[in-house]
Order: structure tokens, then sequence, then C-alpha cells
């Protein structure tokens, strides 16, 4: 008797070689993974099987800083229904005070449980 | 006319990885000029992930790249950084003209390496035809507007080309608010990497139409809308296959050329094709002491790859030097 298999295709994303990587599910449980060149493709497809996420990267607008816009990162992927809500927030936040790279502009952003920080330092303007 | 060992032009990642392999290799003399108000080239408006993977075996962005290797540099008080410093002239024994708010200055260098990275191609470039509305603008200074000035380009955009600049901006714009209605490719297939076409334009359902070019752009200020055709293999358009799209903007992505004015100003052999030096090794010029890398020697598709090949560049201006005296 056949089985209702169901093979699915990835582009793994973690890094620039983007092995294309088969899973094979049956009945929605992964039977089989093929394909990736690392263990990070497979971490890769059980998260868009089951939560696809993504880190999300933007920019923030200073004021009174020698930039005008901060770059900005989520410090962990989210998941990737949340993107847009995410950005409408980012939209909103201003920073007024110098950062260094690596600083939380927001801890726990949105109750997704990841941090926003900026992604280069920022000084007052001289 | 101050005279300095060595001067790098340029203070991108090529420019900033010569110079501390230089540095390592005994050359305690380095000047490095920048036209921007800030070190990093090209990474400080690269704010996506998808840097330094190899070289820092880490993934971060743009600027979290610039700034591990801007922190570096100084670091070292060795190396002298001249910020909004703009070099217009080079001569072939090596003196360089700098234009600097207020002032005009010439330097002369025992050693030269050049790291001024690319431009983009534009719509000239590709030839098509209609009208010269506002709204065209090529996807490298979309992405300056955004992620630099905090503005936004268009609301409506179609992108020409599927480079990975034009793939990182269909997402970006997406994410900011704006609708990409199509993604247009000549080629059978992307320029750009897959996984650029993954997570930027499927992530967002965004069409990318392959074997299509844009046959026309309409408008009178503004644009207002494209011509897509489809072409066959030898690009010509298909009779009947053209539809249109309505749009407030057009990003043309069509590749990049090195920035080789000046080295070729001072009379260094340049192939007209690439815009590229020629160059029998790595990093090297007709001109002996000469030295050019990053995206101005060619076209990179990874930072990483700029920093490695660049310090080869730093350690080959120290070789020069030390065979000087
Ligand atoms: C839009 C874009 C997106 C990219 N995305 C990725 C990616 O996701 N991952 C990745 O690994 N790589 C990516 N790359 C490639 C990578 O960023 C580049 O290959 C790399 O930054 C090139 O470094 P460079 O130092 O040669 O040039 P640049 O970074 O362009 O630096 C050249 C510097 O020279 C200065 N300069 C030029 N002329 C003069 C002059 N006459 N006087 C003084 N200063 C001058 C410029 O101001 C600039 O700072 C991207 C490139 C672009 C353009
Ligand atoms: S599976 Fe590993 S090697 Fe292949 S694209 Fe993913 S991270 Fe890269």
């Amino acid at each position: 008797m056949t089985e209702p298999r169901l093979t699915k295709k990835f582009i793994c994303i973690e890094c620039p070689k983007g092995c294309e990587i088969t899973v094979t599910l049956d009945e929605g449980t992964i039977v089989e993974i093929t394909g990736n060149s690392c263990e990070k493709g497979e971490a890769y497809v059980r998260a868009e099987i089951t939560n696809p996420t993504r880190v999300l990267t933007s920019s923030v607008l200073a004021e009174g800083l020698e930039f005008k816009m901060i770059p900005v990162k989520t410090n962990k992927p989210i998941s990737k229904a949340k993107l847009i809500t995410a950005m409408r927030e980012i939209k909103q936040l201003r920073i007024h005070d110098p950062v260094h790279c690596g600083e939380v502009i927001q801890r726990d952003f949105l109750g997704l449980g990841v941090n926003l920080i900026a992604t280069r330092a920022c000084k007052k303007v001289e | 006319m101050t005279e300095r060992d060595l001067v790098i032009v340029g203070g991108g990642p090529a420019g900033m990885a010569a110079a501390l392999c230089a540095y390592k290799n005994g050359v305690k003399d380095v000047l490095i000029i920048e036209r921007d108000q800030r070190l990093g080239g090209i990474l400080n408006q690269c704010i996506h992930p998808g840097f330094g993977l190899e070289y820092f075996k880490e993934i971060l962005t743009g600027p979290e790249y610039a700034q591990k290797v801007t922190d570096e540099i100084r670091s070292i008080k060795q190396i002298e950084v001249s910020l909004r410093s703009f070099v217009v002239k080079l001569e072939p024994h090596k003196i360089l003209t700098i234009l600097k708010p207020g002032s005009l200055q010439q330097v002369k260098a025992k050693t030269i390496i050049m790291a001024t990275g690319c431009r983009e191609k534009t719509r000239e470039m590709i030839h098509v035809p209609g009208t010269r509305p506002a709204g065209i603008f090529s996807a490298g200074l979309a992405q300056k507007l955004i992620n630099i000035e905090g503005l936004l380009p268009g609301k409506e955009v179609v992108i020409v080309g599927s480079g990975d600049i034009g793939l990182i901006m269909a997402r970006r714009l997406t994410l900011e608010g704006a609708k990409v209605k199509a993604v247009v490719e000549i080629q059978k297939e992307s320029r750009g990497l897959i996984r650029n076409v993954v997570q930027c334009l499927n992530d967002f359902d965004i069409p990318l139409y392959f074997s299509h070019k844009i046959a026309r752009i309409y408008g009178n200020k503004r644009v207002e809308k494209v011509a897509v055709i489809k072409v066959d293999d030898h690009f010509n358009p298909i009779e009947d296959s053209g539809f249109s799209i309505d749009c407030d903007t057009v990003l043309v992505s069509v590749g990049l050329i090195p920035e080789n004015e000046l080295i070729e100003m001072a009379g260094v052999a340049i192939d007209k094709k690439t815009n590229c030096p020629v160059s029998s090794e790595l990093n090297t010029t007709s001109i002996k002491g000469l030295f050019v890398c990053g995206n101005s020697y060619k076209v990179y598709d990874l930072a990483d790859s700029v920093s490695l090949d660049s310090e080869i560049a730093g350690k080959q201006a120290a070789e020069f030097l030390g065979s000087r005296l």
C-alpha cells in the first residue's frame, strides 16, 4: 500500500550557498530531509514547516544625533507573520540618546521574546 | 606637499582591510582618504544581514561589519583617517589632489592602494525608451535614501533587474509600506543569490518575471506606468506578449561597474569593457606600486571576499615599500 507521502522543496537561506533541500512528510510528520550541506539547513526547513522566522532589520529615526537613521535588527529571528506589525512599531520609535553598536533599543520587542538592538554606534552631533 | 608611505583612497571594507594588513606587515605611516563623513563605504547602507559569515564567522548586517573593522582601524594610531576628503586627481608619480571642506591639498605617496568601490549602472546603459519623468532611481540610491536619509522614494514600484541589490530593495520597500508590483529580469534566471529570491521576493509574494524586459516607461512629471514584454532567447521582444503595470517608481538594478576614473587619469591601462584595471596578478595595475583592491579591482558578490583579497593588497604594498629601501 502506498503511503500518503508528500515532498516539499526549500531553498536554504542560512548562507550564500543556497542548498535546495527536499523534505518528505508523512501525514504532516517529517520523515526525511535531503539536500542540506550542514545542520543549519535542517533546522531551517523544520522551522519553515512549523513556524517560519526571519531576522528583521530596519532603521529608526534619530533626533539630535550625528546620523538621521540608526540601523537596527531583532537579535533573534521573529515569526514571519509578525514582520509587518513589527515594522509598524519600528516606525513609531525615536532615538534621542547616543547608542553603541549592539545596544538594546527595545527589550522584549512586542512581547516576542527578542530585543531590538542598534547595529551601529551613533553619537551626539559634535 | 606632505609625503606619506602609504595612501589608501576609499574607506570601505577594501580600504580598511588593506590598511590593517599593511600595518601588520610593517607599514607604520598609513593615510586613508574617504569622501564620506564616516568609514564603511557601501556597508553603511546595507542594513540587512548577510555579511561576515566567512570573514568573522558570524552573520552580521553591513553596519555591524563596518563597525567591527572601523573599531580596529580607530585603535591603531599609525593609521590616520581623513574623512570628508575627496580625491579629485591622481598623477602618475603618485601625487594625489584632495578636496576637503574649504581646502585643496596635495599629498605625495610612496605607494597607493585605490579602494574606491563601484558605481551602479544606470538606465542610460540599458536603453529603456520612453519619457524621462521623475521616479526612476538606481536600486542603490533608493537604498541610501531609505536607510541613510529616511526617505521613501515611491509607493508603487517596479524593479528592473534581479541583481542582489534589487532583490534586497524589493523586501526593504515592502517592509516600509510600498507595494512592489514586479521584478522584471531579461535573463532566464536571477542574477542575484537564490537565497535573496526566496527571502526578499517569495516571502512577500512579489512576482518575478524572467525573460521579460521593460519596453517603455510612461509618465510626464512622474512615472505613471511601464510596458513589459516577453523576450526570446536572443532578447528580441515576442509579439503580443506585452502588458503594462501602473507604478510611480522604477528601480534599476542592472549591475555595478568599478569606479576607476582616477587611475585612468594617471595612465593605468583599463579594460574598456569591464572598467577594471588590466592586471596580471591580483590587485596590481600597469603602474608599479599602485594597487587596486575590492570592488574597484573587480565586482565582488560578498564583502567577505573583498576583505580577504584586500588584505593581500595591504601586504603587496608593504612588500613594495620594503623593496624600495
Ligand atoms: C547595495 C549593495 C548590497 C550588497 N549586499 C551584500 C550582501 O548582502 N552581502 C555581501 O557580502 N556583500 C554585499 N554587497 C557587496 C559588498 O558590500 C561590496 O562588495 C563591498 O562593500 C565593496 O567594498 P569596497 O570597499 O570595495 O567598496 P565600497 O564599500 O563601495 O567603498 C568604497 C569607498 O571609497 C570611497 N571613495 C570612492 N571614490 C573616492 C574618492 N575619489 N575619494 C575619496 N573616497 C572615495 C567611497 O566613498 C566609499 O566609502 C553589496 C553591495 C552593494 C553595492
Ligand atoms: S544547508 Fe548549510 S550550506 Fe546549505 S545553504 Fe543552508 S546553511 Fe548553507
